[in-house]
């Protein structure tokens, strides 16, 4: 870790005022990303990944939202201060951002060439033909054959792959310092996933464009992630560089979440380890740990408050009272299981 | 798991029946064009041929890539959709034979469990009401009591507080309403349930307890599964037995163990090597098989082997003769494929050995 981050979020709180009260989306998020990192954002379903995706580039609707705290620093710039306009040079030239369906974000009576040249021509002044000799050469890049060709085919003549191959060469048009891709793998088989993830390592070596990845899925952060931040409930409950995550978990949440999978490259096991019980709602959650309800370490102190993040080891940040360790965890799990 | 992993065993040997049988298999959907005078234009070949076995008592996991044909698999054997050509035994019972009227008092023996907990309840029907309408049309029970009484028995089966009968779906979680259909399913008390994608829509940290919950209920009520999913590592862990799709084809069947660990077809290889394992250090070391291009469509697919357009080791036969459905090891390693070789050449995930 040298010189300043690219990027800079700290204490980031994004609530929703819905019918049945305020959503805490994003409760107390904090996390850096270097220049040419990977940063990778796991969490399951609605625990606020996208939300907090979304308030980097400013794209959250406020209201229903309200961004109660925070601030978030990209090149030391706090970019929930800059203008409207301000942001719109901001975003798709600097930080660019890639969607878990392409299909909603590609403009279905436009020509894929004409959706990608449009960027060129707004951001980089190009004149058409560069914009479109340019966008031809981002096709090439994103792997498309004859791009040449299906420059002027429309997104329903591409396939799912494909589409989201343009939404990543879109969002390269620019050359962003910052690349955002949210679930841009869920939507495909693995086979085709293969194909996009090494297509983002591709863009990291080459361009040393830094990339923030979010993902439920912990296989796919562990093969391009530098550094990983996972989430439960709005919140980060352990942050440490891929390696450290994956071999020294601090979390019962993240030793749960790697313990319920079944893996390719073990031994098949008799029986799953399931975390026990359901993930918590969001509205009127209380101020306690909000995985306690479903730890089976959780005792009194963890109901007494949030525990916030803390330091474990160089660069490990862990949420958690108790001192759990990968071997303790798996003994317990026996325990439970028979 | 464990009996119905040995009496897996002993089908090798011949000691077991198929409780299932498929029988050069064809699902067809016609492409019409014009509005007045539907013409037919062409077809989805969807399931294109196939034919396999389901032994009393297995799980067999069936994977492939979205649109290559389980769901219509799972379907057509259900008679859900009436296949095109081919046949489907159930026990001695040709099901494919069988009348409207005649399936429908079969469908007790045969159920299904959808991928979306969302859209596969009825959202104006209480969760009793769910459950129970199975048991009162195929008049499993005699009065109103006996119903509350069987309903609440399930919803125990499947890990739910009886006293949820009142409840409607949207008032329950994904994972909740996944119990709800897994107990809609098992009301009848089947002998065979095809599960099609039963976790993928379900939040990451749940589904641990479903594949567990389908586990127990497998051993409890000696059930029969058809297992759809595309998680390898979930299909590995479930399944006795997995068969790989492509295209409309099977391309591979054998013993999970086998198949995992010296699988035969180019297909089944790139998979495996394309499935995330979440160990930095081993995914930075792995060897990965990257396909090119996509996958054709069923309407034209490919001449030949359907695998053969993105296949790495592809050769001028390929291209020109569809490879044979074949036994390759003597054991029921079925494969599709004019290179495959028997033998048992392990596939290195770490390192050197294949620790599958
Ligand atoms: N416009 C909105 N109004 C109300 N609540 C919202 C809105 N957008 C998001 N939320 C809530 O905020 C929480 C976080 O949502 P978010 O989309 O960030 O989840 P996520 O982690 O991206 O989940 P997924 O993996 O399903 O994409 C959820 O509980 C969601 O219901
Ligand atoms: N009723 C139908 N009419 C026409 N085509 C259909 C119909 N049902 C399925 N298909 C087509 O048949 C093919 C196989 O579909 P199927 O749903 O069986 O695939 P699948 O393997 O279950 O895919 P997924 O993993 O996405 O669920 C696809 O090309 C699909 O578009
Ligand atoms: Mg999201
Ligand atoms: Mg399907």
């Amino acid at each position: 870790m040298e010189g300043d981050p690219l990027l800079e979020v700290r204490d980031l709180r994004v609530y929703f005022e819905t019918r049945d009260g305020t959503v805490k989306a994003v409760d107390g998020v904090s996390f850096s990303i270097e220049p040419g990192e990977t940063l990778g954002l796991v969490g399951e379903s609605g625990c606020g990944k996208s939300v907090t995706a979304m308030s980097i580039m400013r794209l959250v609707p406020h209201p229903p939202a309200r961004t109660v705290s925070g601030s978030i620093l990209f090149q030391g710039r706090d970019l929930l201060k800059l203008s409207e306009a301000g942001m719109r040079r901001v975003r798709g030239k600097q930080i660019a951002m890639i969607f878990q369906d392409p299909m909603t974000c590609l403009n279905p009576v436009l020509t894929i060439g004409r959706q990608i040249m449009e960027a060129l021509q707004r951001h980089l002044g190009m004149t058409k033909r560069q914009a479109r000799a340019r966008a031809i050469e981002l096709l090439e890049l994103v792997g498309i054959p004859t791009a040449a060709k299906r420059i002027d085919d429309y997104p329903h003549q591409f396939s799912g792959g494909m589409r989201q191959r343009v939404m990543i060469a879109m969002a390269l048009s620019c050359s962003p310092q910052l690349l955002i891709a949210d679930e841009p793998t869920t939507a495909l088989d693995v086979t085709i996933q293969a194909q996009i993830l090494e297509l983002i390592a591709k863009l990291r070596r080459e361009f040393n464009t830094a990339v923030m990845l979010i993902t439920h899925d912990m296989g796919v952060v562990a093969g391009v992630s530098d550094r990983i931040v996972v989430m439960y409930a709005g919140r980060p409950m352990e942050t440490a560089d891929a390696e450290v995550l994956f071999s020294d978990p601090r979390h019962p949440y993240t030793m749960g979440l790697l313990h319920s999978i079944p893996r390719l490259d073990e031994e098949r096991k008799e029986r799953l380890v399931p975390i026990q019980g359901l993930p918590p709602d969001l509205i009127s959650l209380p101020a306690i740990c909000p995985f306690a309800p479903r730890c089976t370490f959780a005792v009194d102190q963890c109901r007494a408050g949030v525990p916030e993040l803390r330091l474990v080891e160089l660069n490990h940040y862990v949420a958690c009272i108790r001192e759990i360790t990968k071997e303790r965890y798996a003994h317990a799990a026996v325990a439970t299981s028979s | 798991m464990v009996t119905a992993a040995q009496g897996v065993t002993t089908t090798h040997v011949g000691l077991a029946q198929p409780l299932v049988r498929i029988d050069r298999l064809h699902v067809h959907f016609p492409i019409t064009s014009g509005i007045l005078l539907q013409r037919r234009v062409g077809a989805v070949k969807a399931v294109d041929d196939i034919s396999f076995e389901i032994w009393k008592g297995e799980t067999l996991g069936l994977v492939g890539e979205s649109g290559c044909g389980k769901s219509t698999t799972g379907r057509a054997i259900l008679q859900l959709t009436r296949p095109t050509q081919g046949k489907v035994y159930f026990g001695d019972q040709e099901l494919t034979a069988l009348s409207g009227e005649q399936m429908r008092r079969m469908r007790k023996h045969l159920q299904v469990i959808f991928q979306d907990p969302y859209s596969s309840l009825n959202p104006r029907m209480t969760v009793g009401s769910i459950i129970g309408e199975p048991l009162q049309i195929h008049r499993m029970v005699s009065n109103r009591a006996e119903l509350r009484e069987r309903v609440q028995e399930l919803l125990r089966t499947v890990g739910l507080n009886p006293y949820f009968v009142n409840r409607y779906p949207h008032e329950f979680s994904g994972g909740q309403r996944q119990r709800i259909g897994i107990a809609r399913a098992l009301a009848l008390r089947p002998d065979f349930v095809v599960c099609d994608e039963p976790i993928s829509a379900l939040d990451v940290s749940i589904r641990a307890q479903i594949i567990n919950l389908l586990e127990d209920l497998q051993e409890q009520f000696h059930l029969t599964y058809l297992f759809i999913a595309h998680d390898l590592s979930v299909v590995r862990h479930i399944s006795d037995r997995v068969a790989v799709m492509y295209l409309g084809k099977l391309v591979e069947l054998a013993d999970r163990k086998e198949l995992y660990q010296s699988p035969k077809h180019p297909y089944t290889r790139a998979l495996l090597s394309a499935v995330p394992i979440p160990d930095p250090q081993l995914e930075r070391r792995r060897e990965r098989i990257i396909l090119t291009g996509d996958v054709p469509s069923p309407v034209n697919p490919p001449t030949g082997c359907v695998f053969h357009t993105r296949c790495p080791i592809a050769q001028r036969i390929c291209g020109a003769e569809a490879p044979q459905w074949r036994d390759i090891n003597g054991n029921g390693h079925m494969v599709a494929c004019h290179f495959a070789q028997p033998g048992p050449e392990p596939i290195a995930l770490r390192g050197g050995g294949g620790a599958l």
